[in-house]
């Protein structure tokens, strides 16, 4: 079968517009990768470059005025339709559907950025995991009581029993972190997107959330899209990475191609300006001149020509660059390297 | 005795002239109250007698988690709120100390303009129906300069020094980005020409490439104007990046100061090298080798006996459980709160 070689989720051309009063925003501009099986992908990027437009497109969770105007989401699902396929194009399904339902938050989950904000606070942290349980698996109530538990348990909350009876605003931010992880985990999903999980909490919680969420990856096998404006969190996390700029990816590689040999000018000069534990005190920061182009006024030809140091007047502001192989899992959107990927 | 201690029994002239603050057992507590008559039944103890001091011209960090009192320290400081107790030796133009924590309202107006502050998020921090004229005009009309067109040039020539363009002048907070935004409370903060300048997580709202921008202004800025920062955040690279001098603060306590470079690279107290550990490396070659803490930050509210951080300390022995340590001078301006800092070996940064 080779399943091993078979993305579990493939994006082809994704390109998810917002139509409003003063023109349409195109949030994500012809997106495409491929995700696999127990491999953790890190999406970087600054705000408004589309990273969070991107997984709810995935989720199929954008509400209008935006839509998906173009391309593929092929994912492979658990359940085999008639004709024994088990690819699906969630680009194609009802957001409210049946088929897209038994999928969201069973097979694809979510972890997002503010728990405090994605857990109920009028209902129980238990009352709330049993509900996601009783929703996609065939089991009785009681039965689910006991998966809640258990997830719990997995995620180390301690005194599971009693935290299933308890508010989500009675639990600090961290647990709470924990509480929506073993959330997003009740139905053992083959994907869980991540949103900027660790964002709101402390660096000590943080360092706790990533380690767990390591272990539960190698567990449970499973994939993970991994958000964040974070590059130290990405360095530690993530297999693979994709960084995007204005609802395209400039450059994906692995993620020691990214740190180690970054090749298009917007990731070289974003490693560049984050002041590392490592770098030397008091010195000036090497910057990213000017700042994020507003979505209406989107450059002509390379989005990142304005504020490129390598930029080559009368190329690079006339045609948008395409997204071309490097080398062979390094894939690069610059002129710079036309034609050139061989010399290197 | 370290002289950080001795100070708090001396009277405020006796304080080297190059201090331009000196604080000394700082305590801010919240009553919590309740009940129909609100009856207080205990204290949220957010700054529990800290002690520092900045000297003039230099930039001191103030980090820790959230909820371990900086924000509330940093308040203090700027009389947002009176302190329960302790001193604010504040050193005013005539070189000599003021305590900032017991002046009168009407008082510590003269003193405002020589302290100012940096907020953390731009997007609240401006008023969206003023433009940036009169934003930043308005502290220098407060302060009695009324002649609109001295005003505008003052104002313009402050845009230019924070790297935006005058012309911009007319526009409201709405059509600038987060890196701008700041720039114009970075601005406004300096159009009194202050003395010391308080930021409280200034460039964390901010992305990645913009935070860089901010930062080197705000290091640009010093040098130009011999500006003195308190430096609040939680981001320890940042804090790197900018501070001579760090201070770690955990639930209400500082428990360990020191240079930037030593606090780094030899750590004295476990809860510095388990924040340190937690920072996570941008470079994937390099695996962190993080110091895992048990459990959660406690409650300023009831916070554990002996040492605070006793409960999450991988060391804790008896003593911690039991008697609160003492800050230590163990090296010249390396302060630490550990009953054990002699025993342990603790890995910095290498």
């Amino acid at each position: 079968m080779g399943t091993e070689n078979k993305p579990l989720l493939s994006i082809k051309n994704l390109k998810t517009i917002f139509d409003l009063d003063e023109g349409s925003v195109k949030a994500v501009d012809g997106v495409s990768f491929d995700i696999f099986p127990q491999r953790v992908l890190g999406i970087v990027g600054e705000s408004g470059c589309g990273k969070s437009v991107t997984i709810k497109s995935i989720l199929r969770l954008i509400e209008t005025p935006g839509r998906i105007v173009e391309g593929e989401i092929l994912f492979q699902t658990r359940n085999q339709n008639e004709v024994n396929i088990n690819e699906v194009d969630l680009a194609k399904l009802n957001p409210k559907g049946k088929q897209m339902r038994s999928i969201r938050g069973n097979e694809i989950a979510l972890i997002p950025q503010e728990p405090m904000a994605a857990f109920s606070p009028v209902h129980t942290i238990g009352n709330q995991l049993i509900e996601n349980i009783l929703l996609h698996q065939d089991v009785k109530e009681s039965e689910a009581f006991e998966i809640a538990i258990e997830r719990l348990k997995e995620v180390g909350i301690p005194n599971p029993e009693e935290s299933m009876n308890r508010y989500s605003w009675e639990l600090s931010g961290g647990l709470r972190q924990r509480a929506m992880i073993g959330m997003a985990l009740t139905c053992n999903p083959s994907l869980l997107i991540a949103d900027e999980p660790t964002t709101a909490i402390d660096v000590t919680t943080q360092a706790q959330v990533l380690n767990l969420i390591r272990d539960l990856q190698q567990k449970n096998k499973m994939s993970i899209i991994f958000i964040t404006h974070d590059l130290g969190v990405i360095a530690q996390l993530a297999d693979d990475v994709i960084v995007m700029y204005l609802g395209q990816i400039m450059e994906k590689g692995t993620v020691d191609e990214i740190f180690h040999n970054p090749k298009h000018p917007y990731t070289q000069a974003l490693l560049k300006s984050i002041p590392g534990i490592k770098t030397k005190n008091r010195a000036k920061l090497p910057t990213i001149e000017g700042s994020i182009p507003h979505p209406f006024n989107r450059p002509k030809g390379c989005l990142f020509y304005q504020r490129c140091v390598d930029a080559i007047a009368g190329t690079c502001n006339q045609t948008p660059p395409e997204l071309l192989p490097f080398q062979k899992q390094q894939y690069v959107s610059c002129f710079k390297y036309d034609g050139k990927s061989d010399a290197f | 005795m370290p002289s950080e201690n001795s100070n708090l029994f001396s009277s405020s002239t006796d304080l080297p002239p190059e201090r331009i603050l000196e604080v000394q057992s700082l305590r801010k507590y919240f009553p919590i109250r309740k009940g129909f008559i609100k009856k207080t039944v205990g204290h949220v103890k957010s700054v529990d007698g800290i002690n520092f001091h900045i000297n003039e011209g230099e930039t001191l960090g103030l980090v820790g988690e959230s909820g371990c009192g900086k924000t509330t320290t940093a308040r203090c400081i700027l009389r947002a709120m009176k302190p329960t107790e302790g001193k604010i030796q504040f050193k005013t133009t005539d070189g000599s100390h003021t305590d900032l924590a017991t002046l009168k309202e009407d008082q510590i107006r003269s003193l405002r303009t020589d302290i100012q502050m940096i907020f953390q998020d731009p997007f609240a921090s401006l008023n969206p129906r003023m433009n940036i004229l009169d934003l930043i005009g308005e502290p220098m009309l407060v302060n009695g300069l009324t002649n609109r067109k001295q005003r505008t040039e003052k104002v313009a020539e402050l845009l230019k020094m924070v790297g935006l363009r005058p012309e911009y002048m007319q526009r409201f907070p709405h059509a600038f980005s987060g890196g701008q935004r700041q720039r114009i409370v970075i601005a406004r903060a300096l159009a009194l020409k202050p003395r010391l300048v308080v930021a409280d997580e200034p460039v964390s709202a901010l992305d990645v490439s913009v935070q860089a921008q901010v930062l080197n202004l705000m290091l640009e800025l010093q040098q130009n104007l011999n500006l003195t920062y308190l430096f609040v955040a939680h981001d320890l690279s940042v804090v790197k990046h900018i501070s001579d001098r760090i201070a770690v603060m955990y639930v209400g306590k500082i428990v360990e100061s020191a240079p930037t470079d030593s606090l780094f690279n030899k750590p004295k107290h476990p809860y510095t090298a388990a924040l340190l550990s937690a920072v996570p490396v941008a470079d994937p070659r390099i695996r962190s080798q993080m110091i895992p803490l048990e459990g959660d930050v406690p409650s300023p509210a009831s916070p554990p006996n002996g040492c605070h951080f006793h409960p999450r300390c991988p060391y804790a022995s008896e003593i911690c459980k039991k008697e609160e340590p003492n800050m230590q001078e163990i090296e010249p301006m390396h302060f630490v709160s550990c009953h054990h800092f002699k025993d342990i070996q603790l890995k910095g940064i290498e």
